[in-house]
């Protein structure tokens, strides 16, 4: 459990996931990929972990992740196998509106 | 956040795809961040707490936008237009920089002391050729990215800041990771220290959208470079368009056959340019952008469907939104407010404040014009119809137009 703070870059223990978060609740929760808590961006994931497969739907890079609440939202930087989760909850993609590229 | 992140995407999604083109030569978004990685380690060799570039559009202006980022230094690209004068006192306000510029300039700032100036070609070979930086990136989102020296009619010129929060918000805001097609290629014609120079190397690195630089415009220039380079997407300034469609109609034949999209924006359009460039280009979606340095580029536009039912209708309410500046991108608030600072009801005009993640409003030794909830004061003067189209009165302050079809605002 911690504080995360916008910026901070996590990876997934049992996947090749990694996120950077956009926005961040108040108080310490527990970011989860593959249904494992993530871990710094520069530690070693521990040998032998896998991805639950009740959390194994994937993550696409350039996507965003939020809860229902949407009081979190992540970034993809690298894509992996499993699914990001917070409280137990999966976290859905968010769909961006597409804009017109203007520069 | 760092602007390095988005590249570093790039490179590991998509890292054989060409990132950017100058005449015959090319690198690829591996390349490109290789060549930001060798670049950083040679900027932080040199111990300077800052990095510029006087040049026009080569390789070296992404390189070293990439490779500041990486070593930490804020990067400000200078008008290479200015008197001697106007530039060495520029280049005394980044002292000590790091500088990249031309041979004949090289030269003639090799005397100053508290400049490491690098000739452009010898900064693009080491970068092709060097290791890269032994350590990662800052991701402290407060760094500073960019700085731009704002032009005025009097006074000294601004420093504007924009920490890699401002700009990455931006780029996360409103561009799709990897949302342009293989072939997309958008030909690139700002100057490098625009706004709309430095905005459209991230925001075409981040969707993946080959980067065609054209070192000074040019209408044949840019016509003969949008057919040989297979240009879709391409950024033009009100004056540079009406160029564009004088030589088209001179040559009396209109065949931009690949190019899909222009967007303008950095002064007010005549709306008669734009229904004439409508014409003529009917396979073309035109977007206008409204946007300041102190904005991270981009805060409004005006999509390529506004213009098709703008042209279309009889409605003069509806028509005259070909000469608006389109609506907020979802990420940025806007109010129009009365010299008491009171938001005014659509239809009246007042000053445009912004608000929103993007926006900086803040420059060197001057601080922060932002106010206590974060709305930036434009100078601009507008009003917002009842759907929320942006029209602009004319800029308060000044608009700045040089030879070269250049308007430089803000």
């Amino acid at each position: 459990m911690a504080q995360l703070t916008v910026g901070t870059r996590l990876r997934s223990a049992v996947c090749e996931t990694e996120v950077m978060v956009v926005g961040a609740p108040e108080g310490d929760v527990e970011l989860t990929c593959g249904g494992a808590p993530m871990i710094g961006i520069d530690e070693q994931p521990p040998e032998g972990g896998s991805v639950d497969p009740a959390a194994a739907e994937g993550t696409a890079v350039g996507k965003r992740y939020t809860n229902d609440a949407g009081d979190i939202e992540v970034l993809c930087t690298k894509a992996g196998e499993g699914s990001l989760g917070l409280g137990g909850e999966i976290l859905g993609q968010k769909d961006a509106k597409a804009l017109p590229s203007s520069d | 956040m760092n602007l390095m992140m988005l590249l570093e995407m790039a490179a590991s999604s998509f890292g054989d795809r060409t990132a950017v083109t100058n005449g015959s030569d090319s690198l690829t978004y591996t390349e490109l961040f290789d060549a930001a990685g060798a670049a950083a380690a040679r900027i932080a060799d040199s111990e300077c707490e800052y990095s510029g570039l006087v040049d026009v559009n080569t390789l070296a202006v992404p390189i070293a936008l990439f490779a500041s980022a990486w070593a930490g230094t804020p990067f400000s690209p200078l008008n290479y237009r200015l008197t001697e004068t106007e530039l060495d006192a520029l280049l005394a306000r980044i002292s000590p920089a790091f500088v990249v510029t031309d041979s004949d300039r090289a030269e003639r700032l090799a005397g100053h002391d508290a400049l490491t100036i690098v000739q452009r070609e010898d900064f693009v070979a080491s970068a092709r050729s060097g290791a890269v930086l032994d350590r990662p990136w800052s991701m402290d989102p407060e760094d500073i990215a960019v700085l731009l020296f704002t032009s005025g009619t009097t006074g000294v010129p601004k420093a504007a800041i924009l920490r890699h929060r401002h700009l990455v918000s931006y780029i996360l805001g409103s561009v799709e990771f990897a949302g342009a097609a293989e072939d997309d290629a958008a030909l690139v014609s700002v100057p490098p220290y625009h706004i709309a120079g430095m905005a459209s190397i991230a925001s075409s690195v981040y969707a993946g959208r080959r980067i065609v630089q054209l070192e000074n415009f040019s209408a044949e220039g840019w016509i003969e470079t949008a057919r040989n380079e297979r240009i879709t997407n391409a950024m033009v300034v009100p004056t540079m368009l009406v160029r564009i469609i004088d030589a088209l109609d001179r040559e009396g034949d209109a065949n931009l056959p690949h190019l899909r999209a222009i967007s303008y924006g950095g002064a007010k359009m005549p709306q008669p340019v734009i229904e004439r460039a409508m014409e003529l280009l009917p396979q073309v979606d035109f977007t206008n952008a409204y946007g300041l340095t102190e904005t991270s580029s981009t805060i409004t536009v005006l999509t390529p469907q506004d213009h098709r039912d703008a042209a279309a209708s009889d409605d003069p309410a509806v028509r005259r939104r070909l000469s608006s500046l389109g609506t907020a991108l979802p990420s940025v608030e806007i109010e129009i407010r009365d010299e008491s600072g009171e938001p005014v009801p659509a239809g009246e005009w007042g000053e445009i404040h912004v608000r929103g993640e993007q926006i900086s409003g803040e420059y060197l030794d001057q601080g922060s014009r932002l106010s206590d909830q974060g709305w930036f004061p434009t100078r601009d003067r507008g009003s917002l119809d009842a759907d929320g189209y942006l029209f602009l009165e004319g800029r308060s302050d000044d608009i700045i137009v040089r030879g070269g079809g250049e308007h430089l605002t803000g």
